[in-house]
């Protein structure tokens, strides 16, 4: 199954091996390896608790942010191993960013500041701040509506408009790999649509990876699906196949709408 | 049915009455409080008594130095309580692992904080007047009266650092930023105006505090003004204080023209802490 898709899709961008992770002694991944290609839309689907948030909170280092977790096994972006001891994460999450389930602009800043933020919060002084700006915000789809009003609070936005400026935040670092938690589950469908467009749009230049438990989004945005149950890997294929002729039952249970 | 419609509101009327004497009784208080002191003091309240120098005839003496004192020991105080706080605060709210050594920090603060005053006065006097040879200076009084904040500043500080939203700290790091610098950018500017909010209040308290300072031996007949932080001093509740115990009753007249200085003082204050709240705070949209 891992050496399908590797075939179908020639080069891998993140690939983790024996991956396992930990909250406290509750162990939540069980040894996950999976190969994520590059610039196509890897989605991460399963019921609530099988691990598929912790498993993309491991491709950036986020899951040792929190208290009292553990990880074991690697993970490889491109060939580097990111758990390496000579890796910084901070320098990792600049080359793979992340999109949170809720929308979490900075309170105290505005629209523009909010795009410069990852920036800024670097002390990197952009070289056109403008231009910097004004292309994430494109990327992001969102700047027709807000070039107008880029000194208004980023608050000031609808939610759907606030994950966006998140997305565009995200964007102004120019990172290789976009993931995203459960990035519609906060949304109006008005809403999930644009960010759905929106995610088909970068995938010619990033690679996405996308946490949902919207079966349906997950058929309509990724190029290949993994289904996650219980903290094991069951499958991993192409999404049509997934949806379609999946080769394990309990997969065919789950995007059947049998269970989860 | 209708009976215990009746009840209910009863109850419900003898309870809001209750809660509206809870609040007048305070009220009267106070303005009892501060109306007795003003008719006091009213005849010696000019611009003489706050710019003159204490004096053996009552109708001379001033309150200057004393003012003097108390305006340098605040900014002294708060120059060396608010960094130290608000860093305890930020190292227990972001830096340190939950655990034994934590918890026991925590409860030490908590009851430092309850710890009545004249034992930070003779903490004061044996480790700043004595061991650090500082005499009985400005910088004694300021250390001392620091101490007694701390606590407090420490919790005011943690509590506005705690409700800025985790999903903010994970936007930071996620977006490849070091933990100071999620700190200093994102967090800070989100916490500060409620902390400020705190600190100036407690401020405000430690210039009203009298015992410590006795405590140290802050001089109660000054004739000059604080030349440096190594200057003897004294301050405006010392002041009060010492023309309280005196015999003479004209005496009491200047001392209730002190109270009314102080306690106007504290009420700019505490109006100064709302304000900043409501100006800083309009910057931050929840």
């Amino acid at each position: 199954m891992e050496n399908e898709s590797k075939n179908i899709f020639q080069s891998v961008k993140m690939r983790s091996e024996n991956l396992k992770a930990w909250f406290g002694t509750h162990e939540v991944l069980h040894g996950i390896t999976l190969s994520v290609p590059e610039k196509y839309v890897t989605a991460i689907i399963g019921p609530s608790g099988c691990g598929k948030s912790t498993f993309i909170r491991c491709l950036n280092r986020m899951h040792e942010v929190v208290p009292a977790t553990k990880v074991l096994g690697s993970v490889y972006l491109d060939a580097i191993d990111i758990y390496k001891n000579s890796i910084n994460p901070v320098n990792l999450r600049k080359k793979v960013g992340m999109v949170f389930q809720k929308p979490n602009p900075f309170p105290t800043m505005s629209i523009r500041d909010n795009v410069l933020a990852g920036l800024r919060l670097q002390g990197i002084k952009p070289y056109d701040a403008h231009a910097t700006v004004e292309k994430a915000l494109t990327q992001a789809a969102l700047w027709d509506e807000v070039k107008d009003i880029l000194n208004r609070p980023g608050l000031s936005l609808s939610g759907g408009q606030q994950q966006r400026l998140c997305i565009a935040r995200t964007l102004a670092l120019e990172p290789e790999v976009i993931l995203m938690d459960e990035p519609c589950s906060a949304l109006d469908p008005i809403a999930t649509a644009k960010i759905e467009d929106l995610i088909q749009e970068l995938k010619s230049k990033y690679t996405v990876v996308i946490v949902t438990h919207n079966m349906q989004q997950a058929a309509r945005v990724s190029d290949v699906t993994a289904f996650f149950y219980l903290g094991e890997l069951i499958e991993f294929d192409r999404t049509e196949k997934i949806f379609t002729t999946p080769k394990n039952r309990k997969t065919e249970e789950y995007v059947t709408g049998r269970f989860g | 049915m209708r009976h215990r419609f009746l009840k209910e509101n009863t109850i419900e009327n003898a309870f809001k009455a209750i809660c509206f004497l809870s609040i007048l009784l305070p009220l009267v208080l106070i303005v009892v409080l501060i109306g007795d002191a003003v008719i006091d003091g009213w005849s010696r309240l000019s611009l003489d008594f706050l710019t003159g120098f204490p004096s053996r005839k009552p109708e001379l003496a001033g309150f200057l130095p004393a003012l003097v004192g108390s305006f340098y020991l605040m900014l002294l105080t708060s120059a060396i309580a608010i960094p130290l706080g608000l860093g305890a605060a930020i190292y227990l709210e972001e830096y340190a692992k939950p655990g034994f050594l934590t918890s026991l920090i925590e409860i030490n603060i908590s009851n430092l904080a309850g710890v009545p005053s004249i034992i930070y006065g003779l903490l004061g006097l044996e480790l700043f007047v004595r061991m650090s040879h500082m005499g009985r200076s400005l910088l004694a009084g300021a250390c001392t009266l620091a101490l007694l904040l701390l606590p407090m500043v420490i919790m005011v500080s943690r509590e506005s650092l705690r409700v800025v939203p985790n999903s903010l700290r994970e936007a930071g790091f996620a977006l490849g930023a070091d933990q100071w610098q999620t700190i200093w950018k994102i967090i800070l500017p989100m916490s500060i105006p409620g902390a400020l909010t705190g600190i100036i209040l407690s401020v405000a308290r430690a210039i009203g505090e009298t015992a410590p300072l006795i405590t140290i031996g802050a001089l109660t007949y000054v004739a000059f003004l604080p030349d440096s932080i190594h200057s003897a001093f004294t301050a405006m509740p010392i002041q009060i204080f010492n023309w309280i115990s005196r015999p003479q009753t004209a005496f009491q007249t200047n001392a209730a023209a002190g109270i009314v200085v102080l306690l106007f003082l504290m009420l700019f204050f505490n109006a100064l802490a709302i304000w900043l709240r409501a100006r800083l705070q309009r910057k931050v949209y929840w």
